[in-house]
């Protein structure tokens, strides 16, 4: 069995760490109180990567959250790769471990995007399989993250809310709920933001994600917005988060931002606006 | 799901079937979202992890060359950090730069430097540790990072032309370099071939003295071994019990 225990990251904002703001972080992090590192970028055997991982880890609670296990892939999972996670894990005690309601590998190529699955009895029987084997590998419960999505199966029968609903049922995981993938999906699916908050089973969540997106048009001149990390996080999506906290209450709260990444301030302002709504949360 | 993995790097494969806007449209613009960010996220990979390739043959076409790799020699890991090592191999038979021959080997060495820079660390000897009474019989052994590139081609005087500010233009003939990594960031330098033979056969983990016989009689040996220690290459000397 493995630890159940809810992640340790403060109820505060954090932001995903890049290596440009090493030295603001540590002058002054302002908002910040937590950091969240993508788990393939600290594979390397040593280095600077790992010594200021290291170094952070003693100021601050750390979230390790992967981008490359293919947790929904039709492969087995990457025994090679989980063992790498493992040895990542082992040594730096992170608060959190969390990886995406996706796949980005198939038939041994890495694709280094995360792509979407039907939703079927047999892609849920699957995806709780490997996050059972994750689990089991690492000691510990993850989070797993609900997508930000472009298109969809004619197979799919189940909804993403009761996909992610029953995941957790079957494996005791938790969920990383990322606000801004919300958002984006279901504009892209022409449903309503607000119905998908409030069917997610908030009682699982234990972290929340928030970012930027790109505004685009379909073929058919729909609106199609693209999940890229790249700018501020937009009103209706701090409007979203604010109606998410109402059911959760205060959550450990991620600013990612990952292309065109900002001077530390203008990410720092971010967190800040995220922490305005997490006292409110907590008032 | 069958057809999604491969129609993801052929750009001329057909749209897989099965997919739609969730409005019965069709998925064309959708589905290129993903074909883009996979080839256009791999190419960023590549010019971050080949940044001299990239200023040598110029950013538009380095792009154009990376989509091409990318598509011929996607990842087999998620840990991009040893992504690329396809790419000097590639440059080799890629016939729009057949002009250029020393751009595989520039590639070579900034697959060193990478991985001298997420190489293990390990702490060097004391400065006089050389001074030992066995060292003949004894195996020197170098620290993690240390690599070794020969080319044809002056490819240190290349890298330093397109990294360093003031640098000379590149001009001469072949170039052996040693990358070191001091601290945490990895140092190339041109050495001599001798000097190359003697620490190959060091990181081969042969004793000092028959390292000393194959790097050769023209080894400036006082000069090697500074360098050796003054990049905090030697991390242990070993002798036989």
């Amino acid at each position: 069995m493995f630890d159940t225990s809810p992640p340790n990251l403060p109820k505060a904002p954090g932001v995903g760490y890049k290596p440009q703001h090493y030295g603001d972080i540590l002058a002054d992090p302002g908002a910040v109180g937590w950091l969240e590192v993508h788990a393939e970028n600290y594979m390397g055997d040593g280095g600077r990567p790992l010594a200021q991982l290291r170094a952070l880890a003693e100021r601050f609670a750390i979230s390790v959250h992967g981008v490359g296990l293919s947790i929904g892939g039709e492969d087995p999972l990457d025994r090679a790769h989980l063992a790498r996670l493992k040895h990542l894990v082992d040594w730096l005690h992170p608060a959190s471990f969390s990886e995406h309601l996706a796949w980005s590998s198939h038939g041994g190529t890495y694709f280094n995007d995360l792509l979407p699955l039907p939703y079927t009895d047999d892609t849920l029987a699957r995806v709780a399989d490997h996050i059972s084997e994750v689990q089991d590998v690492l000691g510990r419960r993850m989070l797993l993250e609900n997508p930000a999505t472009y298109l969809d199966f004619d197979e799919t029968t189940l909804a993403e809310t009761d996909f992610l609903a029953s995941l957790v049922q079957r494996t005791g995981c938790g969920l990383l709920l990322d606000v801004n993938n919300v958002y984006v999906a279901c504009t892209n699916r022409g449903e309503s933001p607000e119905a998908y908050i409030d069917a997610f089973p908030v009682e699982a969540v234990g972290e929340i994600h928030l970012g930027g997106h790109d505004a685009q048009e379909d073929d058919l001149g729909a609106p199609l917005l693209i999940d890229h990390h790249g700018a501020e996080v937009v009103d209706p999506v701090w409007a979203l988060y604010a109606r998410t906290l109402a059911r959760t209450g205060p959550m450990p709260t991620l600013i990612e931002w990952d292309n065109d990444v900002p001077a530390w301030p203008v990410l720092e302002a971010e967190a800040s606006r995220a922490n305005t709504l997490l006292a409110v949360a907590r008032s | 799901m069958n057809a999604f993995p491969p129609a993801l790097l052929d750009p001329m494969a057909a749209i897989p079937p099965g997919l739609s806007d969730a409005r019965g449209g069709p998925a064309t613009r959708r589905f290129a979202v993903y074909r883009n960010n996979v080839v256009v996220s791999l190419t960023e990979a590549m010019a971050t992890g080949f940044p001299v390739i990239l200023k040598l043959v110029g950013e538009d076409f380095f792009r154009a060359m990376a989509g091409v790799f990318v598509r011929a020699h996607p990842p087999r890991s998620p840990v991009l950090a040893h992504y690329g090592t396809d790419f000097p191999g590639f440059l080799e038979s890629f016939e729009p730069v057949a002009h250029l021959p020393y751009l595989a080997d520039v590639a070579r060495l900034e697959l060193a430097l990478r991985a001298a820079y997420h190489a293990a660390d390990a702490a060097p000897v004391a400065s006089d540790a050389l001074a030992h009474p066995r060292l003949m019989e004894a195996r020197l052994r170098l620290a993690p990072a240390t690599r070794i590139v020969a080319s044809p081609y002056p490819i240190h005087a290349i890298w330093r032309a397109n990294t360093e500010a003031g640098a000379p233009p590149a001009k001469g003939g072949a170039e052996t370099v040693l990358v070191t990594r001091p601290d945490w960031d990895p140092w190339p330098r041109s050495i001599t071939p001798a000097s190359a033979r003697f620490i190959l056969a060091l990181l081969a983990g042969r004793p000092f003295g028959a390292a000393l016989e194959a790097a050769g009689e023209d080894i400036d040996l006082a000069a090697t071994l500074t360098l050796l220690l003054d990049t905090k290459s030697i991390t242990a000397i070993e002798v036989p019990a």
